[in-house]
């Protein structure tokens, strides 16, 4: 494919569009569901569609710092999911499930 | 003026938002969490093919590898492991959903509409090889040094901590089964 001719026919202001509707898509998901897995899936996509549009900007001005700073976040996104899930596994030991409905237990 | 969005867009930018958009509708609307988990995965593969079509060669790789290879699996392991299925989701009252569409869909409207402008601002200078590795890489090492040690140390703290946080306590074993007999 020639990635050249996207640059010249795609306004940027498309990908500024398209991670918008993924962003609210996840918004969506954090507040309607209850399971907190789902809750942790949820949050992923907006964070991928924060990285879209990094990526998005980085390529159409050609400056490589917005890449890197999507590398960046990946790493985060890494180590958030596997301490999130843990934490997941151990309160699931304790009350037999994951509906965040249930989990008020530092509720004074 | 949705027709007038949408037409004379390269193809593969259409058929690969559509693919993404949908998908991410199925993994938030879905109540099977392990059909979430296969939605999101094709999210992640449908935003790898826009990262190649923005010239991100490297970033589609890593995004593959790390998070539909590494963290989709860590989920998917997790569901399995925790044995959650369709019966016992958690059910959420209507209401809740409209309030929900409402704040997300505000969001959406407040965000195009500030956002939409800035398309002018921006300079364009499109690049050809700074997704490559090789460019990356020497940005990377020599300005973004410091930062990619300190997400050295993040990842081992993170994976002491996920040790920690998922090992059973031998000492309060039965306490912990006592308690799980009896929620409240």
């Amino acid at each position: 494919m020639n990635t050249d001719s996207i640059f010249s026919s795609l306004d940027i202001s498309h990908y500024i569009y398209l991670s918008s509707v993924l962003f609210c898509i996840g918004l969506f998901g954090v507040l309607t569901r209850r399971n907190a897995i789902v809750l942790l899936m949820c949050i992923e996509l907006m964070l991928n569609a924060v990285n879209l549009l990094f990526v998005a900007f980085s390529s159409y001005m050609g400056d490589s710092a917005g890449q890197l700073f999507v590398f960046f976040i990946m790493v985060v996104a890494a180590a958030e999911a596997a301490v999130g899930l843990a934490i997941i596994v151990m309160i699931y030991r304790n009350v037999r499930s994951t509906d965040v409905g249930l989990f008020d237990k530092l509720k004074g | 003026m949705l027709s007038a969005l949408i037409f004379g867009l390269p193809i593969g930018f259409l058929v690969f938002s559509f693919i993404t958009i949908l998908c991410a509708l199925y993994v938030v609307t879905n109540d099977n969490p392990v059909f979430s988990v296969l939605a999101l995965i094709l999210t992640f593969f449908s935003i790898s093919a826009h990262y190649v079509m923005l010239n991100a060669q490297f970033l589609a790789v890593v995004n593959l590898i790390v998070y539909a290879g590494a963290i989709m699996v860590l989920f998917l392991f997790v569901l399995m492991l925790l044995n959650l299925s369709k019966e016992n989701e958690p059910k959420v009252k209507y209401g809740w959903h409209f309030a929900a569409v409402f704040a997300a869909g505000m969001l959406l409207i407040i965000l195009a509409a500030s956002l939409h402008k800035s398309s002018e601002q921006i300079m364009r200078n499109p690049a050809q090889d700074i997704g490559m590795v090789k460019s990356l890489g020497k940005v990377l090492f020599t300005d973004y040094l410091v930062p990619f040690e300190l997400s050295g140390i993040l990842f081992l703290a993170a994976m002491v901590g996920a040790v920690l946080l998922g090992k059973r306590d031998k000492n309060n074993e039965t306490e912990a089964g006592d308690s799980s007999n009896n929620p409240s």
